[in-house]
């Protein structure tokens, strides 16, 4: 009876009917420089051994525009690029997306859907990298354990390029 | 007093380097390592020099620039030009994957005696039997195989460029030769005549050497399979280079043969 209602809400956890999800917030800060890009961004979530889990997010400027051309700068996305980006098939739906304006943006992800689709359970790190035209490069990590058995927020704090990462886990 | 024993005292240290640390760098070194974008382009400087990497002594023939495309084909040097001390030129990456670009050069060194003087001669092998007077005495001949590269990725990159051509030193890269970065060890194996060269000296030294009051090389040996491993300590184009000598020359006079190679490694920040 007692090892019932251990593994119980074990089952809970692990059954598709009840999907968790990972809910990001990046924050592009308001940079007081005399030429201002937006930057080009990746949101993708790495393995213990730095091998990448899932791409969530990639914004570049998808056009040739004032902001730049096309996928020509995205190797400037360094870790990102070497991690895995140079794999993709650019765009890729639901991952690929314009650059971003200073502020708080929100990203949500639900398991078993795209980009987020399966996650092993583990330790893994959401990495976020930002690349500036004529501007810097930071890379901000977070690690969590997945799946999540409680609601969990786990922060880390950019400090040019990028400001507070959130990363929000619902089991 | 003070003035005179500091002057020797340099003296006395420039004579205890050993010849690697004075010897001319030959280099190559391109805008970018990796690249993407429907249409990328780099352009390389070629150049001789004691710092690294600014041209100050003598430019790179272009007529030994060999480029290999990730199909194995040559590439065409764009837009080339040779000026007072280093040669450029552009690599138009029209396809994905990894790019060798190549500086070769190698010929016969000799000396010899001849009506009472000493003489020195170079050129290739079909010359010099008529560059030689038959009446010579003490003639000496050697050879030398210097293979200078670097390498640019378009996209993911590849392995159809790298393979060793089996003449000279060569370098295979195990770790992606343009996926280096700061902190990481990244892993060669260096080849003599396509074979593994177990126990040469191999070092690296970063670029900008002019703001620096050391060359900070960092030395490695390679192991039984010719393998070698360098820990980048910070980001930048790095020059690693071996060299060697041994009397395995094809050529029949030549005794002495003498083998270097050289990269451009560019090491990225974490």
């Amino acid at each position: 009876m007692r090892r019932l209602s251990l593994t119980l809400p074990a089952i809970l956890l692990t059954a598709p009917a009840v999907a968790a999800d990972l809910n990001v917030t990046v924050q592009i800060p308001q940079l007081n420089v005399a030429e201002y890009h937006r930057p080009y961004a990746a949101v993708w979530v790495e393995r213990e051994d730095h091998s990448v889990a899932t791409q969530l997010a990639v914004w570049y400027a998808q056009k040739e525009s004032k902001e730049g051309a096309g996928t020509k700068w995205l190797p400037e996305l360094r870790q990102w690029w070497r991690r895995g980006g140079r794999e993709l098939e650019l765009p890729v739906d639901g991952v690929s997306g314009a650059t971003r304006p200073a502020g708080d943006q929100k990203l949500s992800f639900h398991e078993g859907k795209a980009p987020l689709g399966q996650l092993a359970p583990g330790k893994y790190e959401l990495v976020v990298e930002a690349a500036r035209e004529v501007g810097g490069r930071e890379v901000v990590r977070v690690p969590f354990t997945w799946p999540a058995n409680a609601p969990q927020q786990v922060t880390a704090q950019g400090s040019s390029e990028l400001g507070a990462v959130k990363l929000d886990l619902a089991p | 007093m003070m003035k005179h024993s500091w002057k020797w005292g340099v003296l006395a240290l420039a004579l205890a380097l050993p010849m690697g640390a004075q010897a001319h760098k030959m280099w190559l070194v391109p805008s970018a390592t990796n690249v993407s974008g429907a249409d990328p382009w780099v352009t390389v400087d070629a150049a001789v020099s004691n710092d690294l990497f600014y041209p100050d002594h003598m430019p790179v023939a272009l007529d030994r620039v060999a480029i290999t495309a990730p199909d194995g084909q040559t590439a065409k040097a764009e837009n080339a030009v040779t000026g007072q001390y280093r040669s450029v030129f552009d690599v138009h990456l029209t396809q994905p994957g990894t790019y060798k670009i190549a500086a070769v050069n190698g010929g016969l060194f000799a000396s010899y005696e001849a009506d009472g003087q000493k003489k020195r001669w170079r050129g290739d092998a079909a010359e010099l039997a008529k560059a030689i007077p038959a009446h010579a005495k003490n003639v000496e001949v050697s050879e030398s195989i210097n293979r200078v590269e670097t390498f640019v990725t378009n996209g993911k990159p590849s392995d159809g460029a790298l393979k060793p051509g089996g003449k000279g030193l060569e370098l295979v890269p195990v770790t992606r030769v343009t996926d280096l970065a700061a902190g990481e060890a990244a892993t060669f194996q260096l080849l003599r005549d396509g074979k593994p060269a177990p126990g040469l000296k191999v070092m690296a030294i970063a670029g900008e050497t002019r703001y620096r009051n050391a060359q900070e090389e960092i030395d490695a040996t390679t192991d039984k399979d010719g393998k070698f491993s360098f820990t980048w300590p910070h980001a930048g184009m790095y020059w690693v280079s071996a060299s060697t000598q041994d009397d395995k020359s094809s050529i029949k006079p030549a005794k002495l043969r003498r083998l270097s190679y050289a990269a451009t490694l560019e090491v990225l920040p974490q």
